[in-house]
């Protein structure tokens, strides 16, 4: 490559890490070839679809529109760290519970809005959970599936709350 | 006892099980499309054999190790794929059993198998599946062997267990995409922009000057880069996309859905029975509907891997078949196919045959370039848009006419479409994009569209599935314009089931009577009555009641290819700025259950995509060229759009398994056009169900 700017520095997933590419490079490259975090996906590249939404200081963004430079000192989570061994999040189990997905493409964007969604709104419902959820596409149409998983993973995060 | 047909090709126990590490592998020629037909042939082989579900080890459509069973499309992969492992895990069960036998020295009807051991009289004995498996010949015929349990034999069978791929799907990285074996390089196709256009200039030398650039190769008009890193591959390939110059003189009409109804192509009479003729004066209705050309969008691009090393290829694929592929390959380049190895490795949803094949054959020939490297090539998003196979456009014209009974003595159907047959090697060629413009060129045939006999292409359930004395259904292959379509679920059922379906309502709406008993009339068939009778009890008995302005209630039936699952779909609707569905009520009935849980998910998925397809879906096209790039211009079905959906399994032990992810499509279509009708009070016959087009029909 031409020039190469500085490593950036960036915390994924709890761990500061510094990446060495160009800064212009969609964090969604930079995560999937550099950083062998492979499980956010390409969909569309242009902000449309979602498949590779992660969290950035805990907003969901996409990531296939978000250049590597402007996450410098920033802190990303992804997939991976919301489905670690021990501290699976209740989405995730519950979608899987549900079997609530079919190719499962879509899945890991979807699971990322969902956790920014229910972090901003304890008290999420089918409505607004839905409404989270319109950035991101399901071709297959597992949507009912999605949804009635993502609601039981509010009732539950509730029910442990007030225990 | 009729063997399943895969068995002809692959008629060894061998061929399908072996015993291995403490694991059965199941060898299977169908592949995983995210639909979860291996847990079902998984859940299949585990009930012959006794083994839990974690015991089945799946190999799926590799050319190296399982038989070859063609694509896995068609809604097959259960009664067809699933069989043929139902009846080789039977036969190695018995095979098992006889080895026992003889090494315990016992009749065999004192021995069972439970988890792969051998118990005698209920009590364990030292053997097990393994420790006799190197004893066991499984190269003996299934058909000598098998005997698969009944019915009320079963116990795993019939169960919703949980998809053995799920988790991996959701958290992991299980995809053609996430592959990344040493030295990979990352290849992206620069796409001529119509399917005739040629290239004319290009500067390759420059092109191999861009960041990151390893190599660029052209072959006639194809041109392909290949780069160090995913992005500088992206980079160059749009560099070279606003560099190249091409040929193109593509005309085609501008209302090409027009073009395909009015289109004086030679049209086949593909089912006749009694007579149409001389039934003049008699009461007669008739509707046209059409749809326009789809896109399979696919949230994931189209992917492969190739690597070309020592005169072998290579390729990863998320193909839905194998071994066409690589038949399809050996001809484009002119090599033995036993050369080729191609192994399925899963992508994101197809739905039909998309821009998988292609994007096999495009990294195989960037390989190609730098010879005992992996390239992996993703297609960008306008490039699935534009350049993967379009779901064909097609009208529908449905007409009936009645005795002085008010039955329908007679029903005619006639369909005009471009062609639904163009998957690898069908009618004699590759069909593949990029093989149709390489120096020595393999362009793509004249379709011949896919045959009744086969389930149909454009004429499927085109044959009304009503007890109708005089029928006749006749398709015209459309060939004229420039368009590149082949397979998308469900093929013509789509719209051949909305144009029925609506003319049975407006038939029924004429005669005052109620779309039910209209529709239960004119059945015989016991199972097509109880999926009406079920989806209409599931919503309530809707029908004939008081409804609120602006809603309305429509049912559709279909048996999917007149010989497949039977569905029935009863749909609420609100009309107002646009079509809201707000709930869905589905009947289903695909034979034996196998896994009632997958079942009901693809039911689902088929009405979700069939209201999308209803309500919102058209490709915009224009002199020739596919112009739509992005979701932006092909808006799908949302979170918030979607409806309430009830499905009510019919389960039928003694009948064969059925494939059910294709026959909610048509039956939900027409309960929408019903349901949109009850609601304004006009029908709306040209798809999709757009706020124009409810006001172009309300204002005809
Ligand atoms: S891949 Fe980023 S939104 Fe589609
Ligand atoms: S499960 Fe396939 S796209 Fe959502």
């Amino acid at each position: 490559m031409a020039e190469r700017s500085e490593p950036v520095t960036l915390t994924i997933n709890g761990r500061e890490t510094a990446v060495d590419a160009d800064g212009e490079t969609p964090f969604l490259y930079v995560l999937r070839n550099e950083c062998g975090l492979k499980a956010t996906r390409f969909g569309c590249g242009v902000g449309m679809c979602g498949a590779c939404t992660v969290l950035v200081d805990g907003e969901a963004t996409f990531s296939c529109i978000t250049p590597l430079e402007t996450l410098a000192g920033r802190e990303v989570e992804t997939v991976e760290g919301v489905s670690r061994a021990g501290e699976v999040h209740p989405v995730v189990e519950e979608l899987i519970a549900g079997q609530a997905a079919q190719c499962g493409y879509c899945l890991p964007g979807i699971v990322m809005a969902a956790v920014a969604h229910l972090r901003s709104t304890p008290s999420a419902n089918r409505a607004s959970i839905a409404a989270a959820l319109d950035g991101n596409l399901c071709r297959c149409g597992a949507h009912v599936r999605i949804l009635n998983a993502i609601e039981r993973a509010v009732q539950r995060m509730q029910g442990e709350e007030t225990v | 006892m009729t063997l399943p047909t895969p068995l002809s090709d692959a008629p060894l126990v061998s061929d399908w099980i072996a015993f291995d590490d403490a694991l059965v592998e199941v060898r299977t020629g169908r592949v995983e499309l995210g639909q979860g037909n291996l847990t079902a042939i998984a859940q299949i082989a585990a009930e012959e054999l006794d083994v839990p579900l974690a015991m089945i080890r799946i190999v799926s459509g590799d050319t190296t190790r399982t038989p070859n069973e063609g694509f896995t499309s068609g809604s097959l992969s259960v009664h067809q794929g699933g069989m043929a492992v139902r009846h080789a895990a039977s036969a190695a069960r018995h095979l098992a059993i006889a080895e026992a036998a003889k090494l315990l020295q016992c009749g065999s009807e004192r021995l069972a198998l439970t988890e792969g051991r051998i118990l005698r009289d209920g009590a364990p004995t030292s053997l097990d599946l393994w420790s006799m498996a190197a004893s066991i010949d499984l190269s003996v015929a299934v058909a000598q062997w098998s005997d698969p349990k009944r019915p009320d034999q079963r116990a795993l069978v019939g169960k919703p267990l949980a998809r053995i791929d799920l988790p991996e799907r959701i958290t992991g990285t299980p995809f053609v995409h996430d592959l990344s074996p040493d030295n990979l390089l990352h290849g992206r196709p620069v796409h001529p922009p119509s399917v005739g256009a040629r290239l004319l200039d290009l500067d390759l030398d420059a092109l191999r000057t861009r960041p990151g650039v390893v190599a660029a190769t052209r072959d006639g008009s194809f041109v392909g880069v290949v780069a160090d890193s995913e992005y500088a591959a992206i980079r160059a390939a749009l560099w070279a996309t606003n560099h190249a110059t091409w040929s193109d003189e593509p005309s085609a009409p501008a209302d090409p859905v027009a073009a395909i109804a009015g289109s004086q192509e030679s049209d086949e009479v593909v089912h006749e029975a009694g007579t149409l003729e001389g039934h003049e004066g008699q009461s007669s209705y008739e509707v046209t509907v059409s749809r326009p050309y789809l896109s399979h969008a696919s949230i994931g691009p189209s992917a492969a891997v190739a690597q070309w090393q020592d005169g072998r290829l290579s390729l990863f694929t998320q193909s839905q078949g194998v071994y066409p592929l690589r038949d399809a390959l050996a001809m484009v380049f002119g090599m033995p196919g036993e050369r080729i190895d191609v192994r399925h490795w899963p992508g994101a949803g197809c739905y039909g045959h998309n821009g998988a094949d292609d994007a096999a054959l495009d990294a195989a020939l960037m390989a190609r370039a730098v010879e005992g490297r992996p390239v992996k090539v993703v297609w960008s998003r306008a490039d699935e848009f534009r350049y993967a196979p379009l779901g064909p456009a097609m009208t529908t014209r449905a007409s009936a006419f009645l005795d002085e009974t008010g039955r329908i003595a007679g029903m005619s159907v006639a369909v005009n479409s471009a062609p639904h047959g163009n998957r690898p090697g069908r009618n004699g060629a590759p069909n593949l994009r990029a093989a149709a413009c390489l120096e020595k060129p393999f362009p793509f045939p004249r379709s011949k569209d896919v045959p009744l006999s086969s389930g149909g292409g454009a004429d499927r359930n085109a044959v009304p599935g009503y007890a109708i004395a005089n029928l006749r259904a006749s398709k015209r292959i459309v060939h004229d314009l420039p368009y590149r379509t082949s397979s998308l679920r469900s093929l013509g059922a789509f719209t051949n089931v909305y144009a029925i379906e609506t003319l049975m309502d407006a038939i029924a709406r004429d005669r005052d009577v109620d779309p039910v008993s209209f529709r239960l009339n004119h059945l015989e068939d016991p199972r097509a009555v109880a999926v009406i009778e079920g989806a209409v009890a599931e919503a309530g008995e809707p029908f004939g009641r008081e409804r609120e302005d602006g809603t309305g209630w429509g049912l559709g039936y279909a048996r999917y290819k007149n010989r497949a699952a039977y569905c029935a779909v009863v749909v609420r609707v609100e009309v107002d700025e646009a079509v809201r569905v707000t709930d869905v009520f589905a009947a289903l009935d695909a034979g034996e259950i196998i896994n009632p849980d997958g079942m009901t998910n693809q039911t689902e998925g088929g009405i979700v995509q069939s209201i999308s397809w209803t309500l919102k879906e058209a490709l915009t096209l224009e002199d020739g060229r596919v112009t739509t790039e992005n979701w932006s211009d092909y808006p799908i079905l949302t979170f918030s759009e979607v409806p309430a959906i009830q499905v009510r399994l019919i389960d039928r032990k003694d009948e064969p398994p059925l494939g059910c992810a294709e026959a909610a499509q048509g039956p939900t279509a027409a309960a929408i056009g019903n349901a949109v009708r009850d609601a304004i009070g006009v029908p709306v016959n040209h798809l999709p169900l757009t706020r124009d087009a409810l006001i172009a029909a309300i204002s005809e």
